[in-house]
Formats: structure tokens, sequence, C-alpha cells
């Protein structure tokens, strides 16, 4: 009896010295791909040596819209990092499966990193795009996704718009007849961001795409820096696009801990160095300024400043009959 | 009584009607008529006046004229062609036949995005037709033109596969009495051929107007989705589940399968009528 009680006191032992082996599911958006391969070979790398646990981390990407309703259908992830609060409100909200201040729950509003909005032109730039001005001129065709869809064109249209607010003194009209403008130059709306950079790159129609900073590294580097060139409006807008802990899946998976512990490091100094080598713009400033050559300088305006936050801005824009439905009514 | 037995058992020579027809029911039911009243049941988070306002707005209107109007003359273009195609495989040997034969199958096998973006990379003002389309003013790509062309491709292989089964059971000894009776071949093919032909053309068609009318996958890379003008109704409803609006987007669904099912169920009455009048005919 007491040999048997021995043996399996030191089994008991022994296993708790194994490493255990975790999951983690990671549900993102659209071009954020190589950024978390990235960051999550280098997060499981720093897990290891704090805990000597193996952590496997999945990672899904899509359109951020549909990533979201995939978790709101029962999709069990640990973590989302979304385009917008938007779509997270949205997992909270019809979901409940974390708490309706999700927001507040890591520093910068959740959002490790930020973005914005940039011009990607052809080679040369034949046609001489400098500024948000030059692409509402007639004759330009511009590419850019369906904002009701895309996470990337509400805020590529946030920005359009924030520019012609701040150019017409607020004037509320002026900055829809440029917005208008602006869509009717457009020949093609596709649903999501990588959608837009296969239509302007690969099949050669537009001759600019609105495109995330980073996916527009992405496509210089995908797609051959011989062929376009970045070109970075006056203003535009900062992007925020948030991460959290999916709590209740989390809690059911017995990964709270890690999961935090996964977007926490997003703010290390290893996690924004890894945010700004895939061109997200870092909130740490030490690595900002070491990574300064990526970005070039822009005025940023915030959705909260400009906009009043995205309950509001999604209602009068993007909602059925809003703004952006106007703008294609006869 | 002893008769009604007799002739009961001449009607059904295998038995089990009950049991497959209980089973018919039962798997339709759990495949089918399921889901499409979890469609129904969802726009009742809709009030009535949502609802309506929901299936009228200007964008989900102009994209059901769209739809229907380049599924149906996509689905006619290629009662048409099919229908040339099929009288080809099944009238003549030539060589690589078999290769032709397998080719029409090609858009039933091809992933809906991978024929998408093929057609969009193709038609696109610097692709290889495209490109020889522009300088006649004429725009494929991102526009209502490219969606038609979508549509035929994929609805394609319903109308050769219709009606080769019955082409290859016509007898050319019908056409020859025809002829020899002093039929013109306009007349042999009007009076003749045709009228056996137009339960299957009639089936075929269907068959690719219900599938273009759900097609999505190879629209969306070459419509460009503009609202109000490349705009189909799946996109709309893909827009509104987008933006989290359930109940909104089963409300459009809905329109599409009640006018959907109001078409097919008159092909169909269309279909047995004149199959009915075809029989008469013959007899």
């Amino acid at each position: 009896m007491k040999t048997i009680g021995i043996i399996i006191l030191t089994a008991l032992l022994v296993a708790s010295v194994n490493a255990r082996e975790i999951k983690l599911l990671n549900v993102s958006y659209d071009p954020t791909r190589e950024l978390y391969t990235e960051y999550n070979a280098a997060f499981a790398k720093y897990w290891k040596a704090k805990t000597g646990d193996d952590v496997t981390i999945s990672q899904s990407h899509g359109g951020s819209g549909k990533q979201a309703q995939s978790v709101i259908n029962g999709l069990e992830a640990d973590v989302v990092t979304l385009a917008l609060a938007y779509d997270i409100d949205a997992i909270a909200k019809q979901a409940r499966l974390l708490p309706a201040d999700w927001l507040k729950r890591l520093p910068n509003d959740s959002t490790p990193y930020t973005s914005t909005i940039v011009f990607l032109v052809r080679k040369g730039n034949p046609k001489g795009i400098r500024d948000w001005d030059d692409i509402v001129k007639k004759g330009i065709s511009v590419v850019v996704p369906n904002p009701k869809t895309s996470g990337g064109a509400r805020w590529a249209y946030l920005a359009a718009y924030a520019y012609a607010l701040e150019k017409n003194n607020h004037d509320d009209a002026a900055a829809r007849a440029f917005i208008t403008k602006l869509y009717k130059n457009v020949p093609v709306l596709d649903s999501g961001a990588r959608g837009s950079t296969v239509t302007f790159a690969k099949n050669g129609i537009g001759d600019v795409l609105l495109a995330w900073e980073n996916e527009a590294h992405l496509a210089l580097k995908e797609f051959g820096a011989d062929n376009f060139e970045i070109v970075t409006p006056s203003l535009s807008i900062l992007a925020e696009p948030p991460v959290a802990v999916v709590s209740k899946n989390a809690k059911n998976h017995h990964t709270t801990e890690i999961a935090n512990e996964y977007l926490k490091y997003l703010y290390s100094d290893e996690g924004q160095e890894i945010a700004a080598r895939n061109f997200y713009r870092p909130r740490n400033e030490a690595v900002a300024a070491k990574y300064a050559a990526n970005f070039s300088p822009v005025k940023l305006v915030t959705i909260d400043q400009e906009f009043g936050g995205w309950a509001k801005a999604q209602k009068t824009y993007f909602a059925d009959g809003g703004v952006f439905d106007q703008i294609y009514q006869p | 009584m002893a008769n009604d037995r007799i002739k009961a058992r001449k009607i059904r020579v295998l038995p089990g009607f009950k049991l497959t027809l209980g089973f018919t029911l039962f798997y339709l039911g759990l495949l089918v008529l399921i889901p499409l009243a979890a469609v129904f049941w969802k726009t009742t988070t809709l009030t009535w006046p949502e609802f309506w306002h929901t299936i009228t707005m200007p964008p989900a209107m102009a994209s059901y004229r769209l739809t229907f109007g380049a599924s149906f003359c996509a689905a006619l273009v290629n009662v048409v062609f099919g229908l040339v195609v099929a009288w080809v495989l099944v009238r003549y040997e030539f060589p690589g036949k078999k290769i032709v034969d397998a080719l029409v199958d090609l858009p039933f096998a091809l992933p809906t995005a991978v024929a998408g973006i093929t057609l969009a990379a193709l038609y696109s003002q610097h692709g290889w037709i495209g490109r020889s389309l522009e300088p006649l003013g004429i725009k494929a790509a991102n526009t209502q033109l490219g969606i038609f062309i979508a549509l035929t491709f994929i609805g394609l292989p319903f109308i050769v596969r219709t009606v080769q089964p019955i082409l290859e059971d016509l007898d050319p000894e019908l056409e020859e009495a025809a002829s020899s009776l002093g039929a013109n071949r306009w007349q042999v093919f009007w009076r003749v051929i045709l009228p056996m032909l137009t339960p299957a053309l009639l089936t075929g068609f269907a068959l690719a107007f219900a599938r273009a009318l759900g097609e999505y996958g190879s629209v969306i890379f070459i419509a460009g989705n503009i609202p109000m003008h490349t705009q189909i109704t799946p996109v709309v409803i893909m827009q509104e589940l987008d933006m989290f609006e359930y109940g909104k987007a089963t409300a459009i669904a809905v329109v599409m399968l009640v006018v959907s099912f109001v078409l097919l169920l008159s092909i169909n009455v269309l279909q047995w009528w004149t199959n009915r009048y075809n029989t008469h005919n013959l007899a």
C-alpha cells in the first residue's frame, strides 16, 4: 500500500515537472498574418523560458467583421485582435463573451500598436498624387474596399472625411461633397483589404489604392518596390486596432492567465519591435524612434476627437441609409 | 376489391412506398426545411415596418433587379449555346471529343472563387480579353456585363447535361421522316426537334437560373460591387451580416427565397405543361 502511494506521488511530481502543452487561438483580421506569425514564435519562446510550458498559438484571419461574427457564432477564440473596437464591442454586446468595458483593461485603449491609411500609387506616381485633394479629381481611379464590410475601409473613409472637415473649417456639407466625389472615383469595392490590394496590384485597376500603412509596405515587398510607391497624405486617421481576451472562452479553456500575458507581451520592448518591423506604429516611444525611418510623419486625428467614437460614426456614416448609402443615391 | 389490389400491386413493383416517402420527407425536412425555417424565424427580430423598410431600401431593390435580370439573361444565353454544344457532342464524331465533353463540366468542378479571380484577371483592362475589348469601348470587368459573363460561365453545364441524354435518345429517323415528307431544315428543327427538347431545355434553364441567383464567389471578383450599380443581392446580404444586422440580412434573404421559389415553381408548371402537350401531340 505504502509503495503504491509513493509511486503515485512520484508520478504526480514527475507530471507536474513535465511541461504542459497549452493551446491558444487568436482570431485576427486580414493584414496581421505576418505580424502574428512572427509574434507568436517570439511569445512561445518567452513563455517557455518563463514557465517551462509549451504554447501553441493558432491563427485565424479574415475580414474584421466576419471574424467577429465567427466568434459570436461560437468560434472558440481565446483572444481577438481585430481592426476596430466596434467589432469587439459587437462580441461583448451580442454574445456577452467579454465585459462591455473591455477597452479599458489594457493600456492605450487596448491598442498596443496603431496604424494609419496611406496611398499606394504606381511607380513614378504618373498621376502626381500627393494628398487627398488629388484623388478626388476627375479621371482618377481609386481602389478601396467597401466600408460596410471592411474595417480598413472604414478607417480610410474616416481619414478622407477628417481631411475634408479640417480643410473646410468643419463644414459638414462640404465634407460630404468631398467624400461623394471621392467614391464616384471608385470603380470597384472589394469586401476586404486583401481583395483591394489584389485588384490594384495584380489586376492593374486604379491609379491609387487607399490602404493600411502596413498593407502598403507589404504590397511593396510582395509585388516589388519597382512597381509601386507609397505616398503619405498630409493628414490621416490614427487607426487603432484593439486586442482583447475573450474572457468567457479563456475561462472555459483555463487559459485566462496566458491569454492575458499574450496580449500584455505585445506592449513589451520585443512585442513593440515586432510590430514596428511589420510596419505597425509602436506605442513605445523609444521603439518608435528606433524605427522612425519606416514611418513618414503625418498629422493624425483620432476617431474620438473628430467623430465622437465608433458607435456614433457607425450610425452616421455606415449604417443603412447613412452618409455612405446616400453617396450612391441617384 | 380484388381488382383494386391487383392494380395497386401492378403500379408498385417495389415495396416500401411509405418507408421511402417518410424518409424523403424527413431528409428534405432536415436538410432544406429546417434551415429555411430558421431564416424566416430570424426575420422575426424585425418589426413589420422595419422588415418592409429593409427589403425596399434602394440598394436592395437595385440588387434584386440586377441579380434576377443578369441570372435570367445568362440562363437564356446558355439555353441557346448549351443546346448547340450538346448537339455537337451528340451528333458528331471528331478528334478530342472526349476532352471537349469533359471541359463542359469544368465550371461545376472549379471552386467559384478561382473562376471569379480568373475571369477578373482575364477581363480587366490589362487582361488578355479585356485588352482587346477596351479599344471597342467595351468594359467587362467591374460592370454588369462582367456579372453576366460570370453567371453564363457557371450555368453552361446545366443546359448541356440536361439536354444531352434527351438528344441521345432522339431517333434521327424522325428527322428523316419529316424531311422525306417535305419539311425543310428549319421546319424539322422548329416543329420536330425543338418540341421534344423543350422540357429538358426548361429544366436546364431552371437549374442554371437557380444556380446563378445564389452565386457569390465567382461574381464578387468581377462585379465591382458598387451599390445601386453592380452589387448583387448576395453581396447586400453579406454587407448586412458584416454589420451584425442578422435580422436585416435574413429579411433580404427571404425576398430572394420567395421570389426564387415562385419563379422555379412556374418554370416547373411550364415544363409539365409543355410535356403534356408533347405526348398528346405524339399520340
